[in-house]
């Protein structure tokens, strides 16, 4: 990670105000070197031009009476001048006439031609300045100046420049920083602050933290209010959130209470059923029973047949509660999903259901490596209810065929139970999963009417669906799937 | 001399009919019977209406019923299992209930037997054979407590 110090605004601040001020500096110091410059070799230009004038002058006379010696003497005078290296006066026609050096011992002592065209010019050339003039005398030319100088002053006076510029830049670079540190407080401080009480947010999440305003009333101070009323929103929403989570909390615990109550009392009921109810029915069916035994001289056959009557209707209660509180088992139970190998399972089904019926052969077409993720006890329910129905439905059959497979069903994929048997009228297909709900009578087929609506029941808590398909006479199929 | 069957039962009919039911299959033992699950518990341990009863002389099986007034049929399960003069004692549950639960706490508490009553009579007398067969002709009975 990145330190902030590293990147810190003022730090950036205080680059920038150096930059900003060093680069100003600079510019205007080129700016003034420059023009200065420029300025300084005009002034060069036109100080030689009047030593040439002058010497040109005072050199008429010399020319005219052929003098050189005076023409000498009077070029000796640039002396004065130190950074006039060499002179010269030409006659008119182009002839060195007198010459002034201002070290004899140089090596080059000739004097340079002239061209003829340059008679009235000046030029800088190898850090030296040139200047040729023409001599007039009563408006005609009479012979050529020619000065050469150099430009030591210019050096010099470039030199003085640079080290007033080098100091002007240092000092004023100094006063940026000092400038600098007086705007850190006023710009760069709230804005360090804001980062930090933000950092802190983002890192402890405590919104209850507050950024302190400047109450200047500049960008900063926006910033900070904005943050700081962020933050209080932030605050607010929690504070709902956090309610709305308890209440949501207390009413899931509330309605977990009541359920468990709900519950509890199904299950004290359950229990009571499961042992008071069958007591009776216990009696009924043994005192009959005694009845039939012991009383059987003095019992005509129609009072024998009603014995067994009440006797049948005893027993046929006694499974209605069964199945009931199988029923009630079911919704109650807990589902321990696992993967249960559903092949295996119906085999195991319909082998028992065979042994049951070792007089009928029944054909059982089971497909293999059916899995499904199941409570195993739940689901041995539902097998058990629905080959079992496939079985008690082809019991009229000569040979039976009964299916467990796998198939597609509207794009889902189901599995299916499938039988020859005696099949239903679509018209009542909803009633088949209804508790007490039976599509046949007793005669016809025995049954309490309730295993398939165990069935749906497990297969709903499952969270998957039944339904079934059948004719009259044409066999059924239940599909379904987990 | 045939040791007694202690049976363990509330309801005077379930009462009657399973005396009649051992008496159908022949099974001579004298039946104490219990109403309540604290006469069971003082016939045991010669307490109450028993007081001074030769407790050496236990039962030859206990048929406990579950849902019993005052001590539930658990709860004496649980107490003659805690007693070392009883803990051995064989107890077969005969009760109405087929929660699963009963049977889970049944057997966790140490029954040697859990059998549900059915409604029809019939099934209920081959019940009380088998019971009989099993638990006062082929069953060997933990040595006694003296031997």
């Amino acid at each position: 990670m990145l330190s902030v110090s590293d990147h810190s605004i003022t730090k950036k601040l205080t680059r920038m105000n150096m930059l900003v001020s060093g680069a100003a500096l600079c510019i205007a110091c080129v700016a003034f070197v420059a023009y200065d410059l420029v300025s300084f070799r005009q002034a060069m230009v036109y100080n030689l031009s009047i030593q040439a004038q002058m010497a040109g002058a005072n050199s008429v006379s010399p020319l005219l009476f052929n003098d050189p010696q005076a023409a000498e003497n009077t070029l000796s005078a640039l002396k004065a001048a130190p950074s006039v290296i060499s002179a010269g006066i030409y006659t008119l026609d182009g002839r060195p006439f007198a010459t002034y050096w201002r070290d004899r011992n140089g090596q080059d002592q000739t004097l340079p031609k002239v061209p003829a065209s340059q008679t009235e010019a000046h030029w800088f050339k190898d850090g030296q300045l040139v200047l040729v003039r023409t001599i007039v005398f009563e408006g005609k030319p009479t012979g050529t100046v020619y000065i050469r100088s150099d430009l030591r002053e210019m050096t010099h006076r470039l030199k003085r420049y640079a080290g007033i510029a080098a100091i002007v830049l240092a000092a004023s670079l100094i006063a940026a920083l000092l400038i600098a540190s007086i705007f850190q407080r006023a710009v760069a401080e709230p804005i360090v602050h804001l980062a930090e009480i933000a950092r802190i947010v983002s890192r402890e999440k405590n919104y209850g933290m507050r950024a302190t305003p400047t109450g200047k009333r500049d960008e900063p101070d926006i910033l900070i209010g904005a943050f700081n009323e962020m933050l209080g929103q932030i605050q607010e929403r929690d504070g709902a959130l956090q309610q709305a989570h308890d209440e949501l909390e207390q009413r899931v615990e509330e309605r977990t209470a009541q359920l468990a109550t709900a519950n509890k009392e199904l299950e004290a009921f359950s229990y009571s059923v499961s042992h008071d109810l069958r007591a009776p029915l216990r009696s009924i069916d043994g005192f009959s029973l005694a009845l039939l035994e012991d009383y059987a001289d003095r019992l005509d056959e129609e009072g024998k047949v009603h014995l067994q009557r009440i006797r049948a209707a005893t027993q046929r209660m006694g499974m209605l509660i069964d199945d009931l509180l199988n029923l009630s088992r079911m919704t109650r139970a807990e589902i321990r999903k696992e993967t249960v190998n559903l092949s295996s399972l119906a085999r195991s089904v319909a082998e028992g259901l065979q042994e049951a019926q070792l007089e009928r052969r029944i054909d059982f077409r089971i497909e293999d490596r059916l899995e499904a993720n199941a409570d195993p006890r739940l689901v041995r329910v539902v097998l058990e209810n629905l080959l079992g129905n496939a079985c008690k439905f082809t019991s009229k059959r000569s040979s039976a065929c009964i299916e467990f497979g796998k198939a597609r069903q509207n794009g889902n994929s189901a599995y299916f139970v499938r039988d020859n048997g005696a099949g239903f009228d679509p018209a009542y297909a909803n009633r088949l999963f209804g508790a007490f709900q039976r599509l046949h009578g007793a005669t016809e087929f025995p049954g309490t009417g309730i295993g398939l609506a165990t069935v749906q029941r497990i297969i709903h808590r499952h969270g998957g669906q039944i339904w079934a398909e059948g004719a009259v006479e044409k066999g059924a199929t239940f599909y379904f799937n987990l | 001399m045939d040791k007694a069957i202690l049976l363990v039962e509330d309801n005077p009919d379930d009462e009657a009919l399973t005396l009649r039911a051992l008496k159908k299959n022949n099974i001579r033992n004298e039946v104490v019977i219990a109403h309540d699950g604290a006469e069971a518990l003082d016939y045991l341990f010669g307490t109450g209406q028993y007081i001074g009863r030769n407790t050496d002389v236990l039962p030859q099986v206990v048929l406990l019923d579950l849902k019993l007034p005052k001590v539930e049929g658990l709860e004496v399960l649980r107490r003659v299992r805690a007693d070392k003069r009883t803990k051995l004692l064989p107890v077969v549950i005969l009760t109405s209930s087929n929660e699963e639960q009963d049977r889970i706490d049944g057997y966790g508490l140490g029954a040697n037997s859990y059998v549900r009553k059915p409604v029809d009579f019939t099934q209920f007398m081959e019940a009380a054979r088998q019971l009989g067969l099993y638990w006062l002709i082929l069953n060997e009975p933990p040595p006694s407590r003296r031997s």
